[in-house]
């Protein structure tokens, strides 16, 4: 068939053969993926070069402020949801945390398709770890499973900056991982281009003993004047609450209200 | 267009030599077009113009860009017309290729998934082309799914691509999302009704972009099949 080595299809002896034979000992089978290359140009400079000759504008989606903190009663994660190509807003509801597994959330910032591709790719890894070891995969090895994917793609023009949350027997987790493969520990964490605003926000208002209620309004907070501030931020505030027993999705609020609620109580 | 060739200070711009230019091939074109999807109860409809143009020509006057997948599923495709057609032929294989091995068709969810990691596989040369795919469910309700270049993707309920996006996608969220509107009853969209807005917003696309016009071929999705319409627009 004419179209049969581009259209990404695996026949089903080539799969068998990975799985039973000749697979042993690799823990990521990623190698069945093969990306298109571009001949003769460097990749992450290649897209930019055909914009703008003869009308062509090739606008990928972006943007974003995303924000998670831990504190006494686990972790909390924020995100707004707008996605914009080039200047123009290509989705006011676009889903930027990815439920990985009831205990396990990603978030997404940067380039959606990236996000969203190299996400759902952990999401199948963390699904195939749990299979063959009979137990839930750690958020450390989570992490680390979607660091080094990013690694093989160094260089490349691949943007994405993501948090993963979760919790698994050493307690609540929180990662931070970017596409130089970046990979990092800590309490708070924001990402995207609002994320200066988030800080400011949250490392005003953070305490380690804050009730539960006190923690979800300061996500607000934090995604609400990172929205306002930021053009490429905006539509919702999407919350999420993981605890010992697993994640909760708190609220899905419209930042234009919750702005105007915060600036009666600022005046 | 006569804009560029006056300066800032309302003199003509002076053209000099200022030294060797380097051309390249670009694989890509632009080949305009504009479509558009909304999802309904119990349907959907993908419609999308039949014009076919390059820089400051029109290579045909009857090239849709709806293409009917299986007898659930209409994608649209606008952007450049190379890809369109050689991704839509990739699509139809994968569509055998699952129909044999598993013995049923793939819903409009699994094309979605599958479209995206289509996409995904050319990141660093990408298809320049937009999609929408819009169709039924399994539940039977209608569903909209938009994609950018690299196939990131979501649910909606209605999305408009394509050169005239930009006009049309803010008269939908007014008439369908009821955005920016107060006092207003938030009815459900009937299949009449969205007929004949998605006929007005390419008619108002129509007027005021120069890639979209000819005809509109709209292709309603219903479980009984698929109906298709043709309308004229504009041809200037």
């Amino acid at each position: 068939m004419a179209l049969f080595d581009v259209s990404g299809y695996k026949s089903h002896a080539g799969l068998r053969g990975q799985i039973l034979g000749t697979g042993v000992g690799h823990l990521v089978d990623r190698p069945n993926q093969e990306f298109a290359v571009p001949v003769g140009v460097d990749p992450s400079g290649f897209l930019k070069s055909c914009s703008r000759e003869g009308g062509v504008s090739i606008d990928l989606n972006h943007g974003t402020t995303t924000l998670a903190f831990k504190f006494r009663h686990g972790v909390i994660v924020a995100v707004d949801s707008r996605a914009s190509a080039g200047s123009y807003i290509a989705s006011k509801e676009a889903n930027k945390v990815i439920e990985i597994n009831p205990y396990l959330l990603g978030t997404m910032s940067g380039s959606a398709a990236d996000c969203q591709y190299w996400e759902r790719l952990l999401a199948k890894e963390c699904r195939l770890y749990k299979l063959r070891n009979k137990q839930r995969i750690s958020v450390s090895a989570a992490s680390k499973l979607l660091c080094n994917m990013m690694l093989g793609y160094r260089g490349m023009g691949l943007s994405m900056g993501s948090m993963i949350v979760g919790w698994d027997n050493k307690g609540p987790g929180l990662y931070y991982v970017d596409d130089n493969a970046t990979r990092l520990s800590g309490r708070m964490f924001s990402t995207g281009c609002g994320s200066s605003y988030a800080y400011g926000v949250m490392d005003s208002g953070y305490r380690e003993d804050m009730t539960v209620e006190e923690a979800y309004e300061l996500g607000r907070r934090g995604i609400t004047h990172a929205t306002h501030r930021d053009a490429y931020s905006g539509g919702v505030v999407n919350l999420y609450h993981m605890q010992e027993d697993g994640w909760i999705k708190v609220c899905k609020e419209d930042v234009s209200e919750l702005i105007h609620r915060y600036r009666k109580g600022m005046f | 267009m006569f804009a560029q060739v006056y300066g800032d200070n309302g003199k003509m711009k002076e053209y000099h030599y200022s030294g060797p230019v380097e051309h390249r091939f670009s694989p890509y074109s632009f080949n305009g077009g504009t479509v558009l999807a909304v999802a309904g109860e119990d349907f959907a409809i993908v419609a999308s113009d039949t014009r076919l143009s390059e820089g400051y020509s029109i290579h045909s006057r009857d090239s849709p860009k709806c293409y009917k997948l299986t007898n659930t599923t209409v994608i649209g495709c606008s952007g450049f017309h190379g890809d369109c057609l050689t991704l839509t032929k990739i699509i139809d294989a994968r569509l055998k290729m699952y129909k044999h091995s598993n013995n049923k068709s793939m819903t409009s969810g699994a094309i979605a998934a599958m479209l995206s990691t289509i996409l995904y596989g050319r990141r660093f040369f990408p298809y320049y082309v937009y999609n929408i795919i819009g169709g039924l469910d399994e539940e039977g309700k209608g569903a909209v799914y938009s994609f950018d270049p690299v196939g990131s993707y979501q649910r909606d309920t209605y999305k408009a691509g394509g050169s005239a996006s930009a006009m049309l996608q803010p008269l939908l969220d007014n008439q369908i999302g009821f955005k920016n509107m107060e006092g207003v009853q938030h009815l459900p969209l009937n299949q009449e009704k969205a007929v004949q807005l998605v006929k007005d917003v390419f008619i108002s696309a129509a007027e005021r972009d120069v890639y979209t016009g000819d005809a509109l071929r709209i292709c309603i999705v219903t479980k009984e099949g698929i109906k298709e319409e043709t309308v004229p627009l504009r041809k200037d």
